[in-house]
């Protein structure tokens, strides 16, 4: 079982990576009693009987790994949500994509670390393959909001190829900086005028 | 028709945190880029391959992945190759890395964590020495037993 959210986040992704998408919009979304996480893309989508299998743990197609029989990712991630109250969604069309959603109530007593967002970032992005990525970052407090939107792309253009250590690292300072500000804010060390 | 919720409402538009700008990391990035040309690295051909399944994310592959980066920094070897794959099939002793170096066969490390990941790079990687403990798949037993030598 994954130890933090950003875990089932990480696995979430790949899947819509892994689904031929062309486009992923990842969304994590953090207020001071939950988080909730998207994850959109436009890849192959999931016809109804896939969809109503995909909770099965016993369920995989097959495709990606030929003498496997189990998917657990996403059972994981419903047992995780249904441990502690919070929410899951899963919409998909075949042939146009799919969206999951999940929501975390952070007060919760066994709700799990969020756990390293800006690595998980980072291995999202960086993951093989010709995708586009939008990641978004909100952190929505009662007296201040702030966040940051992070396009592959743009990245890519600006450090060069993902596959190098030195682009990681690069991508890596540059993420956690991102972060520490929103940990500024959590902490109350920056001040904001109202 | 694929609906997206509305999570908590509309985000605040707000900004200002003095976090690094995309300008900012442009110009880490060329000042990096100058110290990479001045240095003749060793190293251009490796590859590292963290497989980053559902097992090997459980078993903390993104700590060891985080590691290899701080490692490779801290080393100052900036121009390793390091990637992702899915499960690569051994989820008994994730999380595995797969590390394709010059000179050294092809080998598969098991049960690999921060302090693992750390000692790959000193010893396999800039030292041609296997970490054969976490040798779980690829080279023959005698490679092995010679430490890779």
């Amino acid at each position: 079982m994954h130890a933090s959210l950003c875990d089932f986040l990480s696995d979430i992704a790949q899947n819509a990576i892994e689904s031929g998408a062309s486009l992923v919009e990842v969304a994590i979304i953090e207020n001071d009693q939950a988080v909730a996480f998207s994850v959109k893309d436009n890849g192959k989508g999931m016809s109804e009987e896939v969809r109503q299998k995909v909770t099965d743990p016993f369920y995989t197609d097959g495709i990606k790994h030929k003498k496997r029989t189990v998917g657990l990712g996403i059972p994981f991630l419903i047992q995780a949500v249904e441990a502690v109250e919070g929410e899951f969604t899963l919409d998909s069309q075949e042939g146009k994509g799919t969206l999951v959603t999940f929501k975390f109530p952070l007060h919760h007593i066994d709700c799990p670390p969020v756990g390293n967002i800006p690595l998980t970032i980072l291995s999202m992005l960086s993951f093989s393959g010709a995708y586009e990525m939008v990641v978004s970052r909100q952190l929505q407090l009662p007296k201040a909001s702030d966040g940051y939107t992070v396009v592959r792309s743009e990245m890519e253009a600006i450090l060069g190829d993902f596959s190098s250590s030195g682009t990681l690292q690069l991508l890596r300072t540059y993420l956690q900086s991102q972060e520490a500000a929103l940990d500024d804010l959590r902490t109350g060390s920056v001040w904001r005028p109202g | 028709m694929i609906y997206e919720p509305a999570l908590f409402g509309d985000p605040d538009e707000e900004a200002g945190m003095a976090k690094m700008t995309l300008e900012e990391l442009r110009k880490l990035r060329d000042s990096k880029k100058f110290a990479i040309k001045k240095r003749d690295i060793e190293g251009k051909d490796t590859q590292i391959i963290v497989g980053m399944g559902t097992c090997g994310i459980a078993a903390g592959a993104k700590v060891v992945l985080d590691a290899f980066l701080q490692e490779l920094d801290a080393q100052q070897l900036e121009n390793v190759s390091v990637t992702q794959s899915g499960c690569m099939g051994l989820c008994y002793v994730e999380p595995t890395v797969e590390v394709i170096a010059p000179d050294m066969p092809p080998v598969i490390y098991g049960k690999v964590d921060a302090a693992v990941a750390k000692t790959i790079i000193r010893d396999h990687i800039m030292h041609k020495k296997m970490v054969s403990d976490h040798v779980f798949d690829r080279p023959s037993v005698d490679i092995i037993k010679d430490g890779g030598k």
